[in-house]
């Protein structure tokens, strides 16, 4: 089935309410923390608290001694016994240098190089008994200088024996060449140096894992809030424990919000299942909080430097960006491909800008390490772009709308000099639409209005694109993948006519359940209540890769799809049979086959029942049963893109900035389920906006100790922080995917920065503020104006 | 020591430790556990229920602090047939929630905001909101959905 006969089905399109919902509104949903195993100890790790420093002793007698201490586990128990984490994606140097990956340990060996990193685990039967085993584990260090920002790592200590000089790479994308001609002869250049501040994902059930082991089947399962368990299950088996994957199983139950700090491989997963076998016993552990903002992985954190060459009608000719990008004290499993593929090849963006150069350096430093957070190096790429386009409009003296519009690409398949191949979007569309829905005419009265009251008003413009579902397997392969990126699905129809999906991607709150059913109930045209969704468990579904990167429906639901038409291409053949045609003959539409022609038919659910039934069926033709499994590796990304414009408030008296409205027309190809979709637009919108006005993770420069170490010094956004949105969409379906869809759950934090960022400098710009980083707080805002008088 | 409760309706005798939080009472003595814990600063909300009908935060006050106080979790607000209470079901119609971990402290204090405030407008909405953090939703559908399980409970 193609795509637009696929939009056409009933039901797609419809906000139909989701399935999870019940049992998450009556407090029966099942997060890790809910589970407690039998014969269950509890783990707590003790932690650095230095950023850097060389371990001289471990004395942990005195905690192991102490009552229902079972073990005290340090880095002397597990060397050698296990591998490091692993990082899943090699980046080559311009050189042709493959990238430096200093070891990774479960627990530290010899060194400790972030505040937080582990030290050693206690096991204990209570959570109070391992607490206070903790406290009594005797380290000894000694300190060492540490580096916290970029700047600082160049000049050293180094941090790893293999990184001497703490750059991980040094890698590049673009003709250089080409780009320096296009700048020799441009008519202007706008320049503008970026800082993209580093962020703590913060989902709302902080982490949390249970180990086990059952001697009698010599197998191991791990409950673990987690994004894809059978990634988890692959890199902690292949690459760390060296066990057969059969005898691990990973279960994510429930899990509360994921925004990519839930995709990794961590240590504390890897210690508790081998842990687990040592002891005989479940162990479980559950992130504290403040412990989480030391050890979950971080988000951006990139320092930049942007130009643009353009001629004398504000026409894109070249760009050159320079960023440094902080990777923290350790690789995570996909950090160096944020700062690399997700980023730099989306700076094209949406317009038509021959040459594009961009370098990239990443550094190690004594920080907790930087991973993929929602949108994961395309909030950066489409920061960087859309703050220097609309500062390239105003030293233009054109309208942020003006020049874009001027530069959009319109031509499609579109291939942009940095590797990617849009397949199609309309850019103008979704401007006009965007600004109508803004009310951007009435933008000068509003203005008025506002000075009138002493504030200041402004109107920020933001064109995002992202690229969505990374793929396929064999490009990023060549790209430095360590993994396949595809997706499996499979469709187990039941003999009275219901169905089961499992599919290898994983819901963290994006209502798969409701949206995949959707799209299987449209499909075989049967009540959504009689189709169930499983996810999440590596014991139950075939495979998967799990969900990140607003994959699951473009990839994971494509599975679904291959799934289906071989379900169709055998219920037909089943159909035929009943109905004495041939197959060719055979229709299928709205739950029922039918006989080209003829008035025969019959519902889909007497070919399953004949399925499990097969006294009148071809059996010499024919197996019984009808489940069908399909793995999907898509042929490109999916693009959504959009405009996005916010209109703020700005107080000069206290620097507090207001975002009076925000509107954000996406194109998300097909769209299976409105209100979801727009949910998740709500929710990106919201991270997007933290991170503009609010949200930083603030190290200490000299010690590398974390001063945003809880919600009380890291300001997440809260209820009567945001505004409501206006929002629309316009489609253009995906060109290579059975569905169209494209992907929704990371565009409001990729597109929403640059829009209040250019707003809040918009409000400014006649008291002369030119540039300001994020977060915008008040106080720097209110500093930015002070400095510019 | 012993600490005598009604919880949900069901008279409860609870052996704690002096220092139990009351979370930890009744998500692993009672094992009533859609009442989250989302931080160790009082902050987020997730673990709020209803003490003699006012929402608390459970993370925040010892069990031991509570002898003979009503309590009701989410667990104990839907009717006994298993229909959901107006404002679980305005938190469904309006897609209030999406992973659902922030989803029972905000019901709950959903609940107590529109006894106290029935005629609150969506400004003060959010406002009363503000002990709440959902790291999904944007908020906006949970205002949605309090402002209808609000018009929905001074009907009923
Ligand atoms: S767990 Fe109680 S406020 Fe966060
Ligand atoms: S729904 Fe996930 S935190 Fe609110």
């Amino acid at each position: 089935m193609g795509a637009s006969d696929f939009s056409k089905l009933p039901h797609i399109g419809e906000a139909i309410r989701r399935k999870e919902d019940y049992r998450f509104l009556t407090g029966a949903g099942q997060y890790t923390d809910d589970i407690n195993l039998a014969n269950q100890r509890v783990a707590v790790f003790v932690r650095s608290p230095h950023a850097h420093a060389a371990i001289r002793s471990i004395d942990a007698s005195r905690a192991e001694a102490m009552p229902g201490v079972a073990r005290v586990f340090t880095g002397k128990d597990v060397e050698g016994k296990m591998g490091g984490l692993p990082c899943g994606w090699l980046i080559t140097s311009t050189d042709g240098t493959p990238m430096k990956e200093p070891p990774h340990p479960i627990l530290a060996q010899g060194k400790v190089r972030y505040v937080g990193d582990h030290v050693a685990m206690v096991v204990a039967d209570t959570l109070q008994q391992a607490k206070d085993a903790a406290e009594a584990v005797e380290v000894e260090y000694d300190v060492l200088p540490a580096v916290v920002r970029v700047e600082d790592a160049k000049k050293g200590p180094a941090l790893h024996d293999a990184a001497p000089d703490n750059r991980c790479y040094k890698w590049a994308i673009g003709d250089k060449a080409q780009v320096d001609a296009a700048f020799a002869k441009a008519a202007h250049v706008t320049k503008l140096d970026l800082v993209n501040n580093r962020l703590v994902p913060n989902p709302l059930e902080p982490r949390a894992a249970i180990g086990s082991y059952n001697r009698a089947s010599d197998e191991y399962t791990l409950y673990v809030s987690n994004q894809n368990p059978h990634v988890e299950r692959l890199l902690m088996t292949a690459f760390v424990l060296g066990l057969p994957e059969h005898k691990v199983r990973v279960i994510a139950p429930d899990v509360g919000g994921g925004f990519g700090a839930k995709i990794y491989l961590y240590a504390e997963d890897v210690a508790l299942t081998w842990a687990a076998k040592q002891l005989n016993c479940a162990i479980k552990w559950t992130c504290e909080r403040s412990e989480a903002f030391l050890c979950d992985a971080h988000g951006r954190d990139h320092v930049s430097h942007a130009e643009m060459a353009m001629d004398q009608d504000g026409k894109f000719l070249a760009l050159r960006v320079h960023t440094d990008a902080n990777l923290g004290a350790y690789l995570s499993t996909f950090s160096t491909a944020v700062p690399t593929i997700l980023y730099a090849t989306l700076l094209a963006g949406q317009y038509t800008t021959p040459q594009v150069y961009c370098e990239v350096d990443a550094w190690f430093t004594n920080t907790a390490p930087v991973d993929a957070y929602r949108g994961a190096g395309r909030p950066e790429a489409t920061y960087l772009l859309e703050r220097l386009v609309t500062r390239c409009a105003w030293e233009m003296g054109l309208g942020q709308d003006e020049i874009r519009n001027r530069n959009f690409i319109t031509q499609f398949p579109y291939q942009t000099p940095v590797a990617l191949q849009y397949d199609t979007g309309d850019f103008h569309a979704c401007m006009d639409k965007a600004k109508k829905l803004a009310e951007v005419e009435g933008f000068a009265a509003r203005r008025k209005a506002s000075e009138a009251r002493g504030l200041k008003r402004g109107i920020g413009y933001s064109s995002y694109i992202e690229a969505c579902g990374i793929a396929p397997s064999n490009i990023a392969g060549a790209l430095g993948a360590r993994a396949g990126l595809f997706e499996c699905g499979e469709i187990r129809v039941h003999p009275t006519g219901s169905v089961t999906v499992f599919t290898g991607s994983h819901s963290h709150g994006q209502g798969h359940e409701t949206s995949f059913a959707q799209v299987v109930a449209a499909r075989l045209g049967i009540p959504i209540e009689n189709v169930d969704v499983v996810h999440g468990d590596t014991g139950r579904v075939p495979f998967g890769m799990g969900t990140y990167g607003s994959r699951s429906i473009s990839v994971g639901g494509a599975a679904i799809m291959r799934a289906l038409d071989k379900i169709e291409t055998k219920a037909k053949k089943i159909a035929a049979h009943l109905m004495e045609a041939s197959d060719a003959d055979i229709e299928f539409a709205g739950g029922e086959f039918t006989v080209k022609g003829t008035d025969k038919k019959i519902p889909f659910g007497q070919v399953a029942l004949t399925a499990y039934v097969p006294h009148n069926y071809p059996l010499d033709k024919l197996e019984p049963g009808l489940n069908e499994t399909a793995f999907y590796d898509p042929t490109n990304f999916t693009f959504p893109g959009g405009t996005y414009i916010a209109e703020v408030e700005v107080d000069p008296a206290t620097g507090v900035v207001r975002i009076d409205r925000f509107t954000a027309v996406d194109d998300f190809g097909t769209i299976i389920n409105p209100m979801i979709v727009e949910g998740q637009v709500h929710g990106g919108l919201a991270q997007g906006i933290g991170q503009a006005l609010m949200e930083q993770c603030v190290y200490d420069r000299e010690t590398g100790q974390l001063l945003t170490g809880s919600f009380m010094d890291y300001a997440m956004p809260r209820a009567d922080d945001l505004p409501s949105f206006r929002l629309d969409t316009n489609a253009t379906p995906c060109t290579h995917n059975p569905l169209g869809t494209k992907g929704c759950g990371e565009a409001g934090a990729i597109g929403s920065p640059p829009a209040v960022i250019n707003a809040v400098l918009d409000a400014l710009a006649d008291l002369g503020v030119k540039d300001i980083d994020m977060p915008a707080s008040p106080s720097r805002v209110w500093e930015a104006i002070q400095a510019a008088r | 020591m012993q600490v005598q409760l009604k919880v949900n309706g069901k008279a409860a005798t609870l052996d704690v430790a002096p220092n139990t939080l009351l979370v930890q009472a009744i998500r692993e003595q009672l094992r009533l556990t859609g009442t989250h814990v989302g931080c160790d600063t009082a902050q987020c909300g997730a673990c709020t229920v209803l003490v003699d009908g006012h929402a608390i935060k459970s993370c925040n006050t010892l069990a031991a602090q509570h002898p003979g106080a009503e309590i009701t979790t989410i667990e104990g607000i839907a009717a006994a047939d298993g229909t959901m209470h107006p404002m679980q079901a305005a938190f469904k119609e309006c897609h209030g929630l999406q992973c659902g971990f922030c989803t029972p402290g905000m019901v709950m204090s959903a609940l107590d905001l529109c006894r106290q405030s029935p005629q609150a407008s969506e400004g003060e909405i959010r406002d009363l909101l503000e002990g709440n953090i959902c790291r999904c939703t944007g908020y906006q559908n949970i205002v949605k959905a309090v402002q209808q399980g609000q018009a929905a409970m001074a009907r009923a």
